[in-house]
Protein backbone atom coordinates (compact mmCIF):
# COMPACT_ATOMS: atom_id res chain seq x y z
CA UNK A 1 0.00 0.00 0.00
CA UNK A 2 1.16 3.51 -0.77
CA UNK A 3 -0.03 6.80 0.74
CA UNK A 4 -0.38 10.14 -0.95
CA UNK A 5 -1.38 13.48 0.56
CA UNK A 6 -3.38 16.16 -1.19
CA UNK A 7 -5.50 19.19 -0.44
CA UNK A 8 -9.08 18.64 0.68
CA UNK A 9 -11.45 20.44 -1.68
CA UNK A 10 -14.58 18.61 -0.48
CA UNK A 11 -14.17 16.57 2.70
CA UNK A 12 -15.28 13.02 3.30
CA UNK A 13 -14.12 9.43 3.76
CA UNK A 14 -14.68 6.73 1.18
CA UNK A 15 -13.27 3.46 -0.10
CA UNK A 16 -13.75 2.50 -3.74
CA UNK A 17 -12.00 0.84 -6.70
CA UNK A 18 -9.83 3.17 -8.77
CA UNK A 19 -10.65 4.28 -12.30
CA UNK A 20 -7.75 6.12 -13.88
CA UNK A 21 -7.63 8.71 -16.66
CA UNK A 22 -4.18 9.87 -17.66
CA UNK A 23 -5.58 12.57 -19.91
CA UNK A 24 -8.02 15.30 -18.90
CA UNK A 25 -11.59 14.20 -18.23
CA UNK A 26 -13.97 15.87 -20.65
CA UNK A 27 -16.94 15.99 -18.27
CA UNK A 28 -19.66 16.72 -20.83
CA UNK A 29 -18.41 14.15 -23.34
CA UNK A 30 -18.01 11.56 -20.57
CA UNK A 31 -21.34 11.95 -18.76
CA UNK A 32 -23.81 13.31 -21.34
CA UNK A 33 -25.21 9.99 -22.54
CA UNK A 34 -25.35 8.51 -19.06
CA UNK A 35 -27.38 11.42 -17.73
CA UNK A 36 -29.77 11.50 -20.65
CA UNK A 37 -30.52 7.86 -21.13
CA UNK A 38 -30.89 6.42 -17.68
CA UNK A 39 -27.50 4.74 -17.37
CA UNK A 40 -27.07 4.42 -13.60
CA UNK A 41 -23.52 3.11 -14.00
CA UNK A 42 -22.56 6.34 -15.78
CA UNK A 43 -20.64 4.61 -18.57
CA UNK A 44 -18.05 6.98 -20.02
CA UNK A 45 -19.08 8.16 -23.50
CA UNK A 46 -15.94 10.10 -24.43
CA UNK A 47 -14.45 8.32 -27.42
CA UNK A 48 -11.38 10.58 -27.20
CA UNK A 49 -10.42 9.18 -23.81
CA UNK A 50 -9.06 5.65 -24.34
CA UNK A 51 -8.53 5.15 -20.59
CA UNK A 52 -12.20 5.65 -19.69
CA UNK A 53 -14.32 5.08 -22.81
CA UNK A 54 -16.97 2.47 -22.18
CA UNK A 55 -16.15 2.05 -18.47
CA UNK A 56 -18.63 2.73 -15.65
CA UNK A 57 -17.72 5.81 -13.60
CA UNK A 58 -20.42 5.85 -10.92
CA UNK A 59 -19.11 4.71 -7.55
CA UNK A 60 -15.49 4.63 -8.73
CA UNK A 61 -12.56 6.55 -7.27
CA UNK A 62 -11.90 8.64 -10.35
CA UNK A 63 -8.19 9.49 -10.59
CA UNK A 64 -7.29 12.18 -13.12
CA UNK A 65 -5.08 15.18 -13.81
CA UNK A 66 -7.95 17.66 -14.28
CA UNK A 67 -11.17 18.12 -16.23
CA UNK A 68 -11.28 19.74 -19.67
CA UNK A 69 -13.74 20.86 -22.33
CA UNK A 70 -17.17 22.43 -22.18
CA UNK A 71 -18.06 24.87 -19.42
CA UNK A 72 -21.16 22.79 -18.80
CA UNK A 73 -18.69 20.61 -16.87
CA UNK A 74 -19.63 21.79 -13.37
CA UNK A 75 -23.32 21.67 -14.13
CA UNK A 76 -22.95 18.13 -15.47
CA UNK A 77 -21.18 17.03 -12.28
CA UNK A 78 -23.90 18.73 -10.24
CA UNK A 79 -26.58 16.80 -12.14
CA UNK A 80 -24.63 13.53 -11.78
CA UNK A 81 -24.52 14.10 -8.00
CA UNK A 82 -28.21 14.96 -7.86
CA UNK A 83 -29.08 11.79 -9.81
CA UNK A 84 -26.73 9.64 -7.70
CA UNK A 85 -24.52 8.77 -10.67
CA UNK A 86 -21.38 10.54 -9.45
CA UNK A 87 -17.97 8.93 -8.89
CA UNK A 88 -17.27 7.88 -5.29
CA UNK A 89 -14.60 10.58 -5.17
CA UNK A 90 -12.52 12.78 -7.47
CA UNK A 91 -8.75 12.56 -7.01
CA UNK A 92 -6.74 15.11 -8.98
CA UNK A 93 -2.99 14.92 -9.49
CA UNK A 94 -2.96 18.63 -10.48
CA UNK A 95 -4.58 21.58 -8.74
CA UNK A 96 -8.31 21.38 -9.41
CA UNK A 97 -9.67 23.28 -12.43
CA UNK A 98 -12.51 25.80 -12.32
CA UNK A 99 -15.16 23.49 -13.79
CA UNK A 100 -14.63 20.56 -11.45
CA UNK A 101 -14.40 23.02 -8.56
CA UNK A 102 -17.75 24.52 -9.56
CA UNK A 103 -19.39 21.09 -9.71
CA UNK A 104 -18.07 20.21 -6.28
CA UNK A 105 -19.20 23.52 -4.73
CA UNK A 106 -22.63 23.50 -6.38
CA UNK A 107 -23.28 19.99 -5.08
CA UNK A 108 -22.11 20.91 -1.59
CA UNK A 109 -24.20 24.10 -1.32
CA UNK A 110 -27.37 23.24 -3.24
CA UNK A 111 -27.87 19.51 -2.72
CA UNK A 112 -28.57 17.63 0.50
CA UNK A 113 -26.66 14.55 1.60
CA UNK A 114 -24.27 14.32 -1.35
CA UNK A 115 -21.05 12.46 -0.69
CA UNK A 116 -18.27 13.02 -3.20
CA UNK A 117 -14.94 13.78 -1.51
CA UNK A 118 -12.62 15.78 -3.74
CA UNK A 119 -8.85 15.89 -3.22
CA UNK A 120 -6.41 17.73 -5.49
CA UNK A 121 -2.64 18.32 -5.73
CA UNK A 122 -1.84 14.61 -5.28
CA UNK A 123 1.10 14.90 -7.66
CA UNK A 124 2.23 13.18 -10.83
CA UNK A 125 3.57 10.21 -8.89
CA UNK A 126 0.03 9.42 -7.72
CA UNK A 127 -1.26 9.18 -11.27
CA UNK A 128 1.78 7.16 -12.36
CA UNK A 129 1.26 4.69 -9.51
CA UNK A 130 -2.48 4.13 -9.37
CA UNK A 131 -4.11 1.62 -11.72
CA UNK A 132 -7.67 0.63 -12.54
CA UNK A 133 -9.20 -1.62 -9.90
CA UNK A 134 -6.77 -0.81 -7.08
CA UNK A 135 -8.55 -0.14 -3.80
CA UNK A 136 -8.53 3.53 -2.86
CA UNK A 137 -9.24 4.79 0.64
CA UNK A 138 -9.76 8.52 1.13
CA UNK A 139 -9.45 10.00 4.60
CA UNK A 140 -10.86 13.22 6.03
CA UNK A 141 -7.43 14.94 6.12
CA UNK A 142 -6.70 14.43 2.40
CA UNK A 143 -4.70 11.23 2.79
CA UNK A 144 -5.25 8.84 -0.10
CA UNK A 145 -4.25 5.21 0.42
CA UNK A 146 -3.74 3.13 -2.69
CA UNK A 147 -3.88 -0.58 -1.99
CA UNK A 148 -3.70 -3.75 -4.03
CA UNK A 149 -6.06 -4.93 -6.72
CA UNK A 150 -9.74 -4.83 -5.79
CA UNK A 151 -11.17 -8.16 -4.65
CA UNK B 1 -11.58 35.84 1.67
CA UNK B 2 -12.09 39.45 2.71
CA UNK B 3 -15.61 40.61 1.89
CA UNK B 4 -17.01 44.13 1.76
CA UNK B 5 -19.86 45.02 4.12
CA UNK B 6 -22.35 44.58 1.26
CA UNK B 7 -20.98 41.16 0.34
CA UNK B 8 -20.87 40.03 3.98
CA UNK B 9 -24.48 41.15 4.43
CA UNK B 10 -25.53 39.03 1.46
CA UNK B 11 -23.65 36.06 2.89
CA UNK B 12 -25.31 36.64 6.28
CA UNK B 13 -28.73 36.35 4.70
CA UNK B 14 -29.87 39.98 4.77
CA UNK B 15 -31.47 39.47 1.36
CA UNK B 16 -32.78 36.01 2.15
CA UNK B 17 -31.44 32.50 2.42
CA UNK B 18 -31.34 31.84 -1.32
CA UNK B 19 -29.17 34.91 -1.93
CA UNK B 20 -26.99 33.80 0.98
CA UNK B 21 -26.51 30.45 -0.77
CA UNK B 22 -25.58 32.25 -3.99
CA UNK B 23 -22.88 34.18 -2.10
CA UNK B 24 -21.74 31.07 -0.27
CA UNK B 25 -21.33 29.31 -3.63
CA UNK B 26 -19.18 32.13 -4.98
CA UNK B 27 -17.10 32.42 -1.81
CA UNK B 28 -16.40 28.67 -1.62
CA UNK B 29 -15.56 28.64 -5.36
CA UNK B 30 -13.11 31.53 -4.93
CA UNK B 31 -11.50 30.13 -1.80
CA UNK B 32 -10.54 26.93 -3.63
CA UNK B 33 -8.36 29.13 -5.86
CA UNK B 34 -7.02 31.34 -3.08
CA UNK B 35 -9.12 34.37 -4.05
CA UNK B 36 -8.75 37.06 -1.40
CA UNK B 37 -11.60 39.25 -2.56
CA UNK B 38 -14.62 39.54 -4.84
CA UNK B 39 -14.65 42.09 -7.67
CA UNK B 40 -17.67 43.67 -9.40
CA UNK B 41 -18.84 42.28 -12.73
CA UNK B 42 -18.38 45.25 -15.07
CA UNK B 43 -19.59 44.01 -18.45
CA UNK B 44 -22.97 45.18 -19.75
CA UNK B 45 -24.26 41.66 -20.41
CA UNK B 46 -23.61 38.16 -19.14
CA UNK B 47 -23.54 34.99 -21.26
CA UNK B 48 -24.85 31.59 -20.11
CA UNK B 49 -23.82 28.23 -21.52
CA UNK B 50 -27.14 26.50 -20.83
CA UNK B 51 -29.78 27.15 -23.47
CA UNK B 52 -31.18 23.68 -23.94
CA UNK B 53 -34.25 22.28 -22.26
CA UNK B 54 -32.90 18.78 -21.87
CA UNK B 55 -35.25 16.62 -19.86
CA UNK B 56 -32.21 15.13 -18.12
CA UNK B 57 -31.28 18.46 -16.52
CA UNK B 58 -34.08 18.34 -13.96
CA UNK B 59 -31.77 19.29 -11.07
CA UNK B 60 -30.82 22.51 -12.91
CA UNK B 61 -34.45 23.52 -13.43
CA UNK B 62 -35.16 22.88 -9.74
CA UNK B 63 -32.30 25.18 -8.80
CA UNK B 64 -33.47 27.86 -11.25
CA UNK B 65 -36.95 27.64 -9.74
CA UNK B 66 -35.49 28.27 -6.30
CA UNK B 67 -33.67 31.35 -7.59
CA UNK B 68 -36.73 32.76 -9.38
CA UNK B 69 -39.04 32.13 -6.42
CA UNK B 70 -36.65 34.02 -4.16
CA UNK B 71 -36.29 36.91 -6.60
CA UNK B 72 -32.58 36.11 -6.94
CA UNK B 73 -32.40 36.99 -10.64
CA UNK B 74 -29.58 38.33 -12.77
CA UNK B 75 -28.67 41.95 -12.25
CA UNK B 76 -27.60 42.18 -15.89
CA UNK B 77 -29.36 40.88 -18.97
CA UNK B 78 -27.70 37.87 -20.59
CA UNK B 79 -27.37 36.00 -23.85
CA UNK B 80 -27.25 32.20 -23.96
CA UNK B 81 -25.94 29.41 -26.15
CA UNK B 82 -27.92 28.37 -29.25
CA UNK B 83 -31.25 26.59 -29.16
CA UNK B 84 -31.06 22.86 -29.90
CA UNK B 85 -33.79 22.51 -32.51
CA UNK B 86 -34.81 23.96 -35.86
CA UNK B 87 -37.44 22.38 -38.16
CA UNK B 88 -35.31 23.34 -41.19
CA UNK B 89 -32.52 20.98 -40.16
CA UNK B 90 -33.07 17.53 -41.68
CA UNK B 91 -34.49 15.01 -39.20
CA UNK B 92 -36.60 11.93 -39.76
CA UNK B 93 -39.88 11.14 -38.05
CA UNK B 94 -38.24 9.16 -35.27
CA UNK B 95 -35.63 11.85 -34.59
CA UNK B 96 -38.32 14.52 -34.38
CA UNK B 97 -40.24 12.35 -31.98
CA UNK B 98 -37.18 11.79 -29.77
CA UNK B 99 -36.19 15.49 -29.90
CA UNK B 100 -39.58 16.96 -29.04
CA UNK B 101 -41.23 14.33 -26.87
CA UNK B 102 -38.22 13.04 -25.01
CA UNK B 103 -34.92 14.92 -25.14
CA UNK B 104 -35.94 18.57 -25.37
CA UNK B 105 -39.42 18.34 -23.93
CA UNK B 106 -38.47 21.00 -21.36
CA UNK B 107 -37.31 23.57 -23.95
CA UNK B 108 -40.32 25.87 -23.65
CA UNK B 109 -40.34 25.61 -19.87
CA UNK B 110 -36.61 26.36 -19.63
CA UNK B 111 -36.81 29.35 -21.98
CA UNK B 112 -39.52 30.68 -19.65
CA UNK B 113 -37.08 30.33 -16.76
CA UNK B 114 -34.38 32.14 -18.74
CA UNK B 115 -36.75 35.04 -19.44
CA UNK B 116 -37.61 35.28 -15.74
CA UNK B 117 -33.92 35.28 -14.85
CA UNK B 118 -32.91 38.03 -17.33
CA UNK B 119 -32.61 36.76 -20.92
CA UNK B 120 -31.57 39.67 -23.18
CA UNK B 121 -34.06 39.07 -26.02
CA UNK B 122 -35.58 36.39 -28.25
CA UNK B 123 -32.56 36.41 -30.57
CA UNK B 124 -29.96 36.17 -27.81
CA UNK B 125 -29.17 32.52 -28.55
CA UNK B 126 -25.67 32.01 -29.95
CA UNK B 127 -22.34 30.66 -28.74
CA UNK B 128 -20.74 33.59 -30.62
CA UNK B 129 -22.59 36.29 -28.65
CA UNK B 130 -19.62 38.64 -29.15
CA UNK B 131 -20.18 39.02 -32.89
CA UNK B 132 -21.16 42.61 -33.76
CA UNK B 133 -24.61 41.53 -34.95
CA UNK B 134 -25.38 39.86 -31.59
CA UNK B 135 -24.48 42.87 -29.50
CA UNK B 136 -22.80 41.26 -26.51
CA UNK B 137 -19.24 42.37 -27.07
CA UNK B 138 -17.28 43.29 -23.93
CA UNK B 139 -14.45 45.80 -23.89
CA UNK B 140 -10.83 45.21 -22.92
CA UNK B 141 -10.41 45.03 -19.14
CA UNK B 142 -14.08 44.44 -18.33
CA UNK B 143 -14.79 41.69 -15.78
CA UNK B 144 -17.23 38.99 -16.91
CA UNK B 145 -19.11 36.13 -15.31
CA UNK B 146 -19.53 34.25 -18.60
CA UNK B 147 -19.55 30.56 -19.37
CA UNK B 148 -19.35 28.78 -22.79
CA UNK B 149 -15.78 27.73 -23.36
CA UNK B 150 -15.46 29.15 -26.88
CA UNK B 151 -16.94 32.52 -25.87
CA UNK B 152 -14.79 32.82 -22.75
CA UNK B 153 -11.56 32.12 -24.62
CA UNK B 154 -12.53 34.62 -27.35
CA UNK B 155 -13.50 37.34 -24.85
CA UNK B 156 -10.23 36.91 -22.96
CA UNK B 157 -7.90 36.51 -25.91
CA UNK B 158 -9.28 38.59 -28.78
CA UNK B 159 -11.20 41.25 -26.83
CA UNK B 160 -8.94 41.43 -23.77
CA UNK B 161 -11.84 41.11 -21.32
CA UNK B 162 -11.28 39.21 -18.06
CA UNK B 163 -13.20 36.04 -17.33
CA UNK B 164 -12.49 32.69 -15.74
CA UNK B 165 -13.70 29.47 -17.31
CA UNK B 166 -16.85 29.51 -15.25
CA UNK B 167 -19.16 26.57 -15.26
CA UNK B 168 -22.81 26.66 -16.18
CA UNK B 169 -24.87 27.82 -13.14
CA UNK B 170 -21.75 29.49 -11.70
CA UNK B 171 -22.01 31.97 -14.61
CA UNK B 172 -25.49 32.95 -13.41
CA UNK B 173 -24.46 33.16 -9.75
CA UNK B 174 -21.93 35.87 -10.61
CA UNK B 175 -24.47 38.07 -12.31
CA UNK B 176 -27.07 37.53 -9.57
CA UNK B 177 -24.62 38.66 -6.89
CA UNK B 178 -22.91 41.21 -9.15
CA UNK B 179 -19.49 39.97 -7.97
CA UNK B 180 -17.06 37.24 -8.91
CA UNK B 181 -14.08 35.90 -6.97
CA UNK B 182 -10.79 37.44 -8.03
CA UNK B 183 -8.42 34.72 -9.21
CA UNK B 184 -6.95 33.09 -12.29
CA UNK B 185 -7.63 34.86 -15.57
CA UNK B 186 -8.94 37.95 -13.79
CA UNK B 187 -5.45 38.71 -12.45
CA UNK B 188 -2.42 40.08 -14.32
CA UNK B 189 -0.28 37.14 -13.16
CA UNK B 190 -2.89 34.58 -14.21
CA UNK B 191 -2.82 35.97 -17.74
CA UNK B 192 0.88 35.30 -18.29
CA UNK B 193 1.89 32.43 -20.54
CA UNK B 194 3.52 29.22 -19.32
CA UNK B 195 3.88 27.83 -22.84
CA UNK B 196 5.50 29.22 -25.96
CA UNK B 197 4.01 27.63 -29.07
CA UNK B 198 6.07 28.01 -32.23
CA UNK B 199 4.07 27.65 -35.44
CA UNK B 200 6.45 26.49 -38.17
CA UNK B 201 4.08 25.16 -40.82
CA UNK B 202 4.70 25.64 -44.52
CA UNK B 203 1.15 26.91 -45.13
CA UNK B 204 -1.58 28.61 -43.10
CA UNK B 205 -2.60 26.00 -40.52
CA UNK B 206 -6.22 24.92 -40.30
CA UNK B 207 -7.61 26.94 -37.37
CA UNK B 208 -9.47 24.10 -35.69
CA UNK B 209 -6.61 21.65 -36.14
CA UNK B 210 -4.02 24.04 -34.71
CA UNK B 211 -6.31 24.83 -31.79
CA UNK B 212 -6.88 21.15 -31.14
CA UNK B 213 -3.14 20.43 -31.07
CA UNK B 214 -2.48 23.28 -28.65
CA UNK B 215 -5.43 22.43 -26.40
CA UNK B 216 -4.36 18.82 -26.06
CA UNK B 217 -0.79 19.85 -25.25
CA UNK B 218 -1.22 22.76 -22.80
CA UNK B 219 -4.57 21.70 -21.23
CA UNK B 220 -5.61 24.73 -19.13
CA UNK B 221 -2.38 26.71 -19.32
CA UNK B 222 -1.96 29.99 -21.20
CA UNK B 223 -0.05 29.63 -24.48
CA UNK B 224 1.84 32.45 -26.21
CA UNK B 225 1.78 31.61 -29.92
CA UNK B 226 4.55 32.87 -32.19
CA UNK B 227 4.67 32.56 -35.96
CA UNK B 228 0.92 32.76 -36.55
CA UNK B 229 0.92 36.46 -37.38
CA UNK B 230 2.86 35.43 -40.48
CA UNK B 231 -0.41 33.91 -41.73
CA UNK B 232 -2.97 36.16 -40.04
CA UNK B 233 -1.26 39.56 -40.26
CA UNK B 234 -1.11 42.10 -37.47
CA UNK B 235 -4.63 43.50 -37.54
CA UNK B 236 -7.72 42.02 -35.91
CA UNK B 237 -9.80 42.26 -39.08
CA UNK B 238 -12.86 40.09 -39.88
CA UNK B 239 -10.75 37.31 -41.32
CA UNK B 240 -8.33 37.14 -38.37
CA UNK B 241 -11.17 37.31 -35.84
CA UNK B 242 -13.05 34.47 -37.55
CA UNK B 243 -9.89 32.38 -37.58
CA UNK B 244 -9.24 33.05 -33.89
CA UNK B 245 -12.88 32.25 -33.02
CA UNK B 246 -12.52 28.76 -34.53
CA UNK B 247 -8.98 28.27 -33.25
CA UNK B 248 -9.99 29.21 -29.72
CA UNK B 249 -13.02 26.93 -29.69
CA UNK B 250 -10.74 23.99 -30.48
CA UNK B 251 -8.21 24.93 -27.78
CA UNK B 252 -11.05 25.08 -25.25
CA UNK B 253 -12.85 21.88 -26.22
CA UNK B 254 -9.85 19.66 -26.94
CA UNK B 255 -8.14 21.10 -23.86
CA UNK B 256 -9.21 23.68 -21.31
CA UNK B 257 -7.61 26.87 -22.62
CA UNK B 258 -9.28 30.04 -21.35
CA UNK B 259 -6.79 32.54 -22.78
CA UNK B 260 -4.16 32.56 -25.49
CA UNK B 261 -1.91 35.30 -26.79
CA UNK B 262 -0.97 35.59 -30.47
CA UNK B 263 2.33 37.40 -30.93
CA UNK B 264 1.85 40.67 -32.79
CA UNK B 265 -1.93 40.30 -33.05
CA UNK B 266 -4.06 39.93 -29.90
CA UNK B 267 -4.39 43.02 -27.68
CA UNK B 268 -2.25 42.04 -24.71
CA UNK B 269 0.44 40.49 -26.92
CA UNK B 270 0.59 43.76 -28.85
CA UNK B 271 0.76 45.83 -25.68
CA UNK B 272 3.10 43.69 -23.57
CA UNK B 273 4.82 41.44 -26.11
CA UNK B 274 7.04 38.68 -24.79
CA UNK B 275 6.91 40.15 -21.26
CA UNK B 276 3.74 38.04 -20.99
CA UNK B 277 5.84 34.87 -21.07
CA UNK B 278 6.66 33.42 -17.63
CA UNK B 279 10.26 32.43 -16.90
CA UNK B 280 10.79 28.73 -17.59
CA UNK B 281 7.87 28.51 -20.00
CA UNK B 282 7.66 25.19 -21.84
CA UNK B 283 7.96 25.05 -25.63
CA UNK B 284 5.82 23.29 -28.23
CA UNK B 285 6.78 23.35 -31.89
CA UNK B 286 4.02 22.78 -34.44
CA UNK B 287 4.99 21.89 -37.97
CA UNK B 288 3.19 20.12 -40.81
CA UNK B 289 4.05 16.68 -39.42
CA UNK B 290 2.67 17.53 -35.98
CA UNK B 291 -0.63 18.72 -37.42
CA UNK B 292 -0.82 15.55 -39.51
CA UNK B 293 -0.15 13.44 -36.40
CA UNK B 294 -2.90 15.19 -34.47
CA UNK B 295 -5.45 14.79 -37.24
CA UNK B 296 -4.62 11.11 -37.67
CA UNK B 297 -5.07 10.55 -33.93
CA UNK B 298 -8.78 11.36 -34.01
CA UNK B 299 -10.86 8.24 -33.46
CA UNK B 300 -13.43 7.33 -36.10
CA UNK B 301 -16.45 5.82 -34.38
CA UNK B 302 -18.72 5.29 -37.36
CA UNK B 303 -20.08 1.76 -37.57
CA UNK B 304 -19.17 1.71 -41.26
CA UNK B 305 -16.01 3.78 -41.77
CA UNK B 306 -16.61 3.81 -45.53
CA UNK B 307 -20.18 5.12 -45.27
CA UNK B 308 -21.29 7.95 -47.55
CA UNK B 309 -21.93 11.10 -45.48
CA UNK B 310 -25.64 11.78 -44.89
CA UNK B 311 -25.32 15.18 -43.28
CA UNK B 312 -22.69 17.88 -42.88
CA UNK B 313 -22.47 20.63 -40.25
CA UNK B 314 -20.39 23.78 -40.71
CA UNK B 315 -20.41 26.43 -37.99
CA UNK B 316 -19.53 25.22 -34.52
CA UNK B 317 -18.90 27.79 -33.14
CA UNK B 318 -21.41 29.89 -35.09
CA UNK B 319 -20.19 31.43 -38.35
CA UNK B 320 -19.49 35.13 -38.78
CA UNK B 321 -21.02 37.18 -41.59
CA UNK B 322 -17.69 37.22 -43.40
CA UNK B 323 -17.42 33.43 -43.13
CA UNK B 324 -20.94 32.92 -44.51
CA UNK B 325 -20.09 35.10 -47.51
CA UNK B 326 -16.81 33.23 -47.99
CA UNK B 327 -18.57 29.85 -47.89
CA UNK B 328 -21.16 31.08 -50.42
CA UNK B 329 -18.40 31.98 -52.88
CA UNK B 330 -16.62 28.70 -52.24
CA UNK B 331 -19.79 26.61 -52.67
CA UNK B 332 -20.56 28.26 -56.00
CA UNK B 333 -17.04 27.75 -57.27
CA UNK B 334 -16.96 24.15 -56.03
CA UNK B 335 -20.30 23.30 -57.65
CA UNK B 336 -19.25 24.93 -60.90
CA UNK B 337 -16.02 22.93 -60.98
CA UNK B 338 -17.95 19.74 -60.22
CA UNK B 339 -20.60 20.48 -62.87
CA UNK B 340 -23.38 20.37 -60.30
CA UNK B 341 -26.14 22.79 -59.32
CA UNK B 342 -26.87 21.54 -55.80
CA UNK B 343 -24.75 20.23 -52.95
CA UNK B 344 -24.21 16.49 -52.96
CA UNK B 345 -24.53 16.18 -49.19
CA UNK B 346 -27.25 17.94 -47.16
CA UNK B 347 -25.27 20.63 -45.39
CA UNK B 348 -26.32 22.86 -42.51
CA UNK B 349 -24.43 26.09 -41.89
CA UNK B 350 -25.05 27.46 -38.41
CA UNK B 351 -24.82 31.08 -37.37
CA UNK B 352 -26.14 33.57 -34.83
CA UNK B 353 -29.68 34.97 -35.27
CA UNK B 354 -28.34 38.51 -35.72
CA UNK B 355 -25.83 37.36 -38.33
CA UNK B 356 -28.53 35.37 -40.13
CA UNK B 357 -30.66 38.49 -40.44
CA UNK B 358 -27.71 40.55 -41.69
CA UNK B 359 -26.75 37.83 -44.17
CA UNK B 360 -30.30 37.55 -45.49
CA UNK B 361 -30.15 41.26 -46.30
CA UNK B 362 -27.14 40.73 -48.59
CA UNK B 363 -27.01 39.51 -52.18
CA UNK B 364 -25.14 36.42 -50.99
CA UNK B 365 -28.26 34.95 -49.33
CA UNK B 366 -30.05 34.00 -52.56
CA UNK B 367 -26.84 32.58 -54.03
CA UNK B 368 -26.30 30.54 -50.86
CA UNK B 369 -29.86 29.17 -50.94
CA UNK B 370 -29.48 28.27 -54.61
CA UNK B 371 -26.76 25.77 -53.72
CA UNK B 372 -29.23 23.85 -51.56
CA UNK B 373 -27.34 24.69 -48.37
CA UNK B 374 -29.41 25.17 -45.21
CA UNK B 375 -28.91 28.12 -42.87
CA UNK B 376 -29.85 27.62 -39.23
CA UNK B 377 -29.19 29.05 -35.77
CA UNK B 378 -29.18 25.78 -33.83
CA UNK B 379 -26.40 24.19 -31.83
CA UNK B 380 -25.26 21.24 -33.97
CA UNK B 381 -23.81 19.62 -30.90
CA UNK B 382 -27.19 19.54 -29.22
CA UNK B 383 -28.81 18.26 -32.43
CA UNK B 384 -26.37 15.34 -32.60
CA UNK B 385 -26.50 14.57 -28.93
CA UNK B 386 -28.94 11.66 -29.23
CA UNK B 387 -28.70 7.92 -29.85
CA UNK B 388 -30.25 8.15 -33.33
CA UNK B 389 -27.32 10.25 -34.56
CA UNK B 390 -24.83 7.65 -33.32
CA UNK B 391 -25.02 5.39 -36.39
CA UNK B 392 -25.53 8.35 -38.77
CA UNK B 393 -22.48 9.32 -40.88
CA UNK B 394 -22.22 13.05 -40.18
CA UNK B 395 -19.19 15.07 -41.25
CA UNK B 396 -17.92 18.43 -40.01
CA UNK B 397 -14.96 20.81 -40.09
CA UNK B 398 -15.58 21.64 -36.42
CA UNK B 399 -13.17 20.10 -34.00
CA UNK B 400 -15.54 20.95 -31.16
CA UNK B 401 -18.40 19.03 -32.77
CA UNK B 402 -16.05 16.11 -33.46
CA UNK B 403 -15.01 16.04 -29.82
CA UNK B 404 -18.50 15.70 -28.39
CA UNK B 405 -20.27 13.60 -31.02
CA UNK B 406 -19.73 10.85 -33.58
CA UNK B 407 -19.22 13.42 -36.36
CA UNK B 408 -16.15 12.82 -38.52
CA UNK B 409 -13.68 15.67 -38.85
CA UNK B 410 -12.36 16.98 -42.16
CA UNK B 411 -10.55 20.21 -42.98
CA UNK B 412 -12.61 22.97 -44.56
CA UNK B 413 -11.09 22.25 -47.99
CA UNK B 414 -11.93 18.55 -47.66
CA UNK B 415 -15.48 19.36 -46.57
CA UNK B 416 -15.93 21.63 -49.59
CA UNK B 417 -14.73 18.84 -51.84
CA UNK B 418 -17.07 16.27 -50.32
CA UNK B 419 -20.22 18.38 -50.28
CA UNK B 420 -19.77 19.84 -53.76
CA UNK B 421 -18.43 16.78 -55.58
CA UNK B 422 -19.94 14.02 -53.51
CA UNK B 423 -16.41 12.71 -53.17
CA UNK B 424 -15.86 10.15 -50.43
CA UNK B 425 -13.54 11.36 -47.70
CA UNK B 426 -10.15 9.81 -47.12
Amino acid sequence: MKEFHGRVVAPGCVSAPALVSHGGLNTLASFQKALQFGDKAATCGDQNNPDLYGKPMAGKALCLPQTIGSTTGGLVLYCACSMDRQPACLLFSNPIDSLAAAGSVLAAVWLDDVQMPVIDCLGEEFLNFVQDGMTITVKEDGTVQVGGPAS
Amino acid sequence: MKLTQEQQALLNGEKGQTMAKVMKTLVMYGEIFGAEKMVPVTSRYNHLVTSFGLKALGPVYDLMDQLIAAGAVSGQKFSADPRPLDPKVPANFLQNLVFKKFMYSKQGFYEGQLKALGLKDEDAFSCACYLDEQGNRPQQGEVLSWAESSAVVYANSVLGARCNRNSGIMDLMGSIAGFVPYFGLLTDEGRRASWVVKVQTTEKPEAQLLGSAIGMKVMEDVPYVVGLDRWLGNELNDSACAYLKDFGAATASNGAVGLYHIDGLTPEAKQQGKDLILPGAKEYVIDDAELRRVKESYPLVWKNPGAKPKLCFVGCPHLSLQQLKGWTDALEEGLKAAGRKKLAVPTVFTTAPGVKKAFEATGHAARFAATGAILSCICPLMYMNNPLCGPMPVITCSNKLRTYTTARYYTEAEILDIITKGAAGK
